[in-house]
């Protein structure tokens, strides 16, 4: 962060030992002092400010904070941020390019895939990793791969069908 | 020559228009509670009461005040000497904010810390030492009012006993004369498990008194902004225009974020004290165990039925768990919320409801969780009991419903407890049903199945229920009418700011109220931007819950728009230089009636109103509108679900759902539609896995995801829905609601479906949840499984 | 949701690993896939002064099978990695079967089977399954490496046999000897629910003579229940109706299940013997058995 100044603040308890740590977060390198107890999720919301990557529950299993960690989908309530030092994380901030949306995206409008919007983000970043690994799934088989993430609003039968709709858009797009 | 707009094309009424607020949500930059950062915000955490019931000896905060970077902790002692110990619920009852004398339930606030940040304020908690002395725990109705049962509430003066209430309505001498005359009586007792609304974004607040003006924001996950102002006010005794209630996106309410609690009263003293902003933002477990339940009722009834099959009479009674603190939030005039509204939908000439809720060690609330207070469970008894009589009749389920349904031509309908139905085709809606589950076929096929020792189920619900909550002469919460507001602005170049006092939490106001205007004004609904939640701007309104939005706040929207519209006309006379009584209007545009190809449209009228309007007229294009409803709305679904029970373990499979709602007029079907999915798989969880139930020391069972089951999108059925629309005789736009049907009638579907599937057990009753091991016991030991799921050990 | 502080250290090697567990004198826990122990530091169910991340010891994320066909798992494989594994799915069915259940499909990208067998939870499926299998975990401390059969490393609810020095390396599944044949099936209520309760059966089969068996249960006792009883009623012939009946009653005997708010006791019994019958009534079709 570049700025004309900067306020030195004594760290209130100067005995914690923190670790630097740095993650490609979205493409973008960024480095942060850390305590080791801190969450990556509490890293990205509050440390970096991408607040789309939500905290649902304590027990690792709504799926509200899931991210892509390598590639791979992740419960970043269940993850240390110094475990992240370099590593890939993608966040919901992330998925969309610099003018337009990504079909995930595009799709969970379109079908109605959303309400309250609070599962949301993890809920897209599962279905990505699916659409990543299995360009064609069934319905099924996306069921199967959302069945690490709770939403309360919509019963599921739209986000089936958003991702689907992506799964659809994504393969014209190749074929294209 | 008309030039009326093309109605889904502006996005008006009837239009699927896609949802302007996912545009922020899909790109993570929705704004919940939790994405709030304030300069010099400090972070509360809660301790809990671990027992159910204790007194508190004594509570050591000396180690948390030592860790670096905890700023306060408050006690009950503390709270108390600014008399903030106790706030007053919205049932007219106290509750404590942090626990002085005893606590009643486990989850209890006992002591708050505040700090630099959560982490640190979470040390502090572990840091605290309370020195509890046991005291015998009620989990039940039964312990509540057993003799010699200990006092609970001793707190309150003249409460000798742990009950709060007891309640009637009806008519018991009719009631008794009917089965006198009955050829038949039909019975039937269940319990409805505790529940909890679980939207996946918890409870928060953040408190930011400034000193220098005075004023204290809230940021708040609210259901009913203009509530919880009021009742900050009167709980903190601060100024009602000092206050303001900022409630930003939020992560799905479902009646959760109604009530108020302790945590937002400890985070706005604290930030009083440190005169800074404090977040509190609570944890699943602390959701669970300690915010808003709701059902935990204890339901039996009687049915005085003649041989042919009618329903003469109802006689029912509910015992109510209402927890340590009754603060159900509902109208003031109903304590067990509108429970009388069962039987709605059938001619049923008697009835007679007595009621009884009590205090036990539980944790408070008996919210609307997704309900119109209580109907959940009135809809609950009335289409188990429905199914149980036909049963007993010998009758098919389907054919007694329709025999003692209320006729297409007999509204508005007196119903048996006093309510006055508006309109509907019920029958139409059930054959709708049973000709899209296959409802013949399908018999054929579970008569085939048997024979090979597979039990197939169908189960019905089917039920009118009352939204809307309500007109003023009935309707009130703490003394407050539940009418509600809108404030329409249309700026010079035709486009518009809408206001309301609901507050949406995903059932997409942002979308649909601006579909009402491009109805009512002809703008198209992409030039309307709605705005809610903030009470410095938005006007009075009750709030968004017991979906009450569409048929009170959404009446609103489209009365400020004719009001709007009314002055349009005067503007549009002014520029046709004609009279009033000349001009006709056409979606978008006012013409001559004699010369229709003279006209002016809706967005010349706001540029006129603003640069050209006549002499005398107050400039500026906008207005208020406050709607008291005259009436509630009674929207209709039918739900069918079809079962396999596997006989080897009770597992059960959901083959088919259909569901036939009639919402009146829809304003945007797809939200519709989305709307009753979502309701429908929270009938799904009820009825199978979602309960909370506690042990003999009253510790919570269910207080996190790892035991309070939601289905995910693997369990979750899919749905096949179908409409009928009924136009609300008395809504403006003819819409009656629907964010709740699907919950409400839901569960009954699913239940009945597999008491049909075990029926040759003789087996009657089966209470929700129906986990596979109480499905296999009913199948095995051919007899009801009843009560609340017992925590059995072996012990 | 706010652990409570430690200290943590990523060691490079196992040695370095063995060295900080060794200094964490018992104060020290190892940190693999962390889906079960994260959750428990958020609640602060658990509280350790150390935390050893083994995320970064080189060529632990490995499952392969040897030429003898003896089944080895790597500390850091996934469990995602098990259920995509082609190995899994043509030479090890009870594995195959267990890797799709284990809690829900994102936990599964993370969490480990090796991390599962050291979590010792009763209602842990991996611990059943090695069981089955009659699979030993190998750990490397200061005094060396060395081989702990299932049995002995599961020594009781959340509790193994592991020295505080030593890291669970590898878990392995000896080479069978013959076809192989088996299953696992969980009742849960929903996807990412502890079992209410499962069972792993294991065999190895001379044409239709069963060689060997292994039978486990999960979730129906104070820690994982070998039902060897049952496993041995099998062995020696072929499976039949009556052989098949015999080992699920007892291995539902061998259940010590308690009641509590999943079912009754009788009911998990029950579950026990049906699906320990399922399983087997399943591979004594032909055509179920892998070669």
């Amino acid at each position: 962060m570049s700025s004309l100044f900067e306020e030195i603040r004594e760290p209130v308890a100067s005995d914690v030992p923190v670790r630097r740590v740095s993650i490609t977060v979205n493409g973008e390198k960024r480095t942060a002092d850390v305590e080791p107890r801190l969450l990556l999720a509490h890293l990205l919301r509050q440390g970096l400010g991408l607040t789309g990557t939500h905290t649902g529950c304590d027990t690792s299993n709504c799926g509200a904070c899931t991210v892509l960690f390598d590639g791979k989908a992740i419960k970043s309530c269940t993850m240390l941020a110094v475990q992240a030092d370099g590593h890939e994380v993608t966040t919901v901030e992330g998925l969309a390019g610099p003018s337009e949306l990504h079909p995930i995206q595009e799709g969970f409008k379109d079908e109605h895939g959303l309400q309250c919007g609070f599962c949301t983000p993890g809920m897209m970043l599962a279905a990505k990793a699916l659409l990543d690994e299995n360009p064609d799934p069934t319905e099924d088989e996306v069921r199967w791969a959302l069945s690490g993430n709770l939403c309360r609003c919509t019963g599921y039968q739209n986000i089936v069908k958003s991702v689907l709709w992506a799964a659809q858009k994504l393969q014209s797009q190749s074929a294209s | 020559m008309t030039r009326a707009l093309d109605e889904i094309k502006i996005g008006g009424l009837g239009s699927s228009r896609k949802r302007v607020e996912d545009n922020r949500f899909i790109r993570g930059r929705g704004n919940y509670v939790d994405d709030i950062v304030l300069p010099g915000m400090l972070h509360m955490e809660i301790l809990r009461s671990p027992m159910a019931h204790a007194r508190i000896n004594s509570i050591d905060t000396s180690k948390a005040w030592e860790i670096p970077g905890v700023r306060l902790v408050l006690t009950g002692e503390m709270m108390a000497t600014r008399n903030l110990a106790w706030m007053p619920t919205l049932s007219y009852d106290t509750q404590a904010v942090l626990a002085t004398d005893k606590v009643r339930f486990q989850g209890q606030e006992v002591a708050c810390v505040i700090a630099d940040d959560p982490y640190i304020a979470k040390d502090g908690c572990e840091a605290i030492t309370v020195d509890y002395e046991p005291l015998p725990v009620i989990v039940n109705p039964n312990q509540a009012m057993a003799d010699g049962a200990p006092l609970i509430r001793d707190d309150k003066e003249n409460q000798h006993d742990n009950v709060i209430y007891d309640w009637e309505v009806g008519d018991k001498e009719g009631t008794d004369r009917a089965f006198a005359q009955a050829d038949l009586v039909s019975k039937l007792e269940l319990h409805y498990p505790r529940s909890h609304p679980s939207p996946i974004e918890c409870c928060g607040s953040i408190a930011d008194f400034n000193r220098a003006t005075s004023k204290l924001t809230i940021y708040l996950t609210s259901q009913a902004p203009h509530l919880h102002r009021a009742a900050i006010a009167l709980v903190a005794e601060l100024p009602e225009h000092m206050i303001r209630i900022v409630s930003p996106d939020i992560g799905g309410g479902f009646g959760n974020k109604v009530p108020v609690y302790p945590g937002y009263v400890v985070s706005i003293l604290a930030s009083i004290l440190l005169e800074r902003p404090v977040k509190w933002i609570e944890d699943k477990t602390g959701n669970l165990i300690s915010t808003g339940y709701a059902r935990d009722m204890y339901l039996h009834g009687e049915m005085a039925l003649r041989k042919d099959g009618k329903i003469l009479a109802m006689r029912m009674h509910a015992d109510s768990d209402h927890g340590a603190f009754f603060s159900d939030a509902q109208p003031s005039k109903f304590k067990i919320g509108l429970l009388h509204s069962t039987f709605a939908c059938y001619d049923v000439p008697a009835a007679h409801l007595t009621a009884r809720g009590v205090y036990t060690n539980k944790a408070p609330g008996g919210v609307a969780y997704r309900c119109s207070f209580r109907v959940t469970e009135a809809m609950f008894f009335q289409e188990r009991m429905m199914q149980a009589a036909a049963d007993d009749l010998g009758m098919d389920q389907a054919e007694f419903r329709r025999r003692n349904f209320v006729r297409d031509d007999d509204f508005p309908h007196r119903t048996p407890f006093g309510f006055l139905t508006d309109s509907g085709q019920y029958g139409k809606c059930l054959d709708v049903g049973l000709e899209a589950i296959g409802y013949s076929d399908f018999l054929k096929r579970k008569e085939e199945a048997k024979k090979q020792g597979r039990l197939l189920g169908i189960g019905i619900s089917a039920m009118t229920e009352p939204l809307g909550a309500g007109n003023s002469r009935e309707y009130d919460i703490l003394g407050v009418k539940m009418f509600d507001a809108a404030e329409l602005r249309v700026h010079l170049t035709g486009k518009a700011i809408l206001r309301t006092g609901a507050k949406t939490q995903g059932q997409g106001h942002e979308t649909t109220w601006a579909q009402i205007v491009a109805h009512e004004l002809g703008l198209p609904a992409e030039d309307i931007v709605v705005e809610e939640g903030d009470t410095d701007t938005a006007p009075y309104g009750m709030g968004t819950y017991a979906s009450r939005s569409t048929p009170v706040a959404g009446a609103a929207v489209a009365m400020v728009a004719r009001k709007v519209r009314a002055k349009a006309r005067k503007l549009a006379a002014h520029l046709l230089e004609v009279s009033e009584e000349d001009i006709d209007w056409e979606l978008g545009r006012f013409y001559v009636r004699s010369s229709p190809e003279h006209g002016v449209t809706i967005q010349e009228c706001a540029m006129a109103a603003y640069s050209n309007m006549p002499d005398g007229m107050e400039p500026g294009l906008e207005n208020v509108a406050y709607y008291d409803p005259p009436n509630l709305t009674w929207p209709f679904g039918c739900y069918i679900a079809t079962v396999e029970v596997d006989p080897q373990t009770g597992v059960w499979d959901v083959l088919n759902v259909v569901a036939v709602d009639d919402c009146g007029v829809r304003i945007n079907p797809m939200i519709v539609e989305g709307q009753i999915m979502g309701g429908l798989t929270e009938a799904y969880a009820m009825s199978s896995m979602q309960f909370i139930t506690f042990d003999a020391q009253g510790n919570c069972v269910g207080s996190n995801y790892m035991d309070y089951l939601l289905p995910t999108a693997w369990e979750a059925p899919g749905y096949e829905l179908h409409e009928v629309v009924t136009p609300s005789p008395h809504h403006p736009i003819g819409a009656k609601g629907v964010g709740e049907c699907a919950t409400v009638g839901g569960p009954a579907a699913f239940v009945n479906a597999v008491i049909d599937a075990i029926k040759d057990t003789g087996v009657r009753n089966i209470d929700m949840p129906l986990l596979p091991d109480r499905v296999y016991e009913a199948l095995t030991q051919r007899h009801d499984v009843s009560g609340a799921p017992p925590v059995k050990t072996d012990d | 949701m706010y652990p409570s502080r430690f200290r943590y250290e990523a060691p490079r090697s196992i040695d370095e690993a063995v060295a900080l567990l060794h200094q964490g004198a018992g104060e020290a826990k190892v940190l693999a896939g962390g889906q079960s122990l994260v959750p428990l530091l958020k609640l602060r169910f658990a509280a350790p002064e150390l935390l050893v991340d083994i995320n970064s010891l080189p060529g632990l994320d490995y499952h392969r099978v040897d030429a003898d066909g003896t089944i080895r798992v790597g500390a850091l494989c996934r469990h995602a990695d098990l259920e995509r594994s082609t190995i899994l799915a043509t030479r090890q069915p009870t594995m195959a079967a267990a890797a799709r259940v284990i809690a829900d499909p994102i936990v599964r990208n993370r969490g480990t089977l090796v991390g599962s067998l050291c979590h010792a939870d009763p209602q842990g499926d991996w611990a059943s399954v090695v069981t089955a299998l009659g699979g030993y975990v190998t750990a490397q401390g200061s005094s060396g490496r060395r081989n702990i059969p299932i049995a002995q490393f599961v020594t009781g609810p959340f509790q193994n046999a592991l020295a505080h020095d030593e890291v669970a390396v590898e878990a392995v599944i000896p080479a069978p000897k013959g076809t192989v044949a088996g299953g696992y099936l969980k009742l849960e209520r929903r996807v990412g629910d502890f079992a209410t309760a499962g069972a792993a059966v294991a065999l190895e089969m001379s044409g239709a003579v069963v060689t060997r068996a292994g039978i486990a249960l999960t979730g129906v006792g104070g820690s994982t229940i070998d039902a060897a009883d049952a496993a041995h009623a099998l062995v020696g012939g072929p499976l039949t109706a009556d052989s098949i009946g015999r080992a699920a009653d007892l291995a539902a005997q061998a259940a010590q299940p308690r009641t509590d708010h999943r079912g009754s006791a009788d009911y998990k019994r029950h579950i026990v013997r049906t699906f320990v019958e399922r399983i087997l009534t399943r591979v004594a079709q032909p055509t179920e058995r892998a070669a």
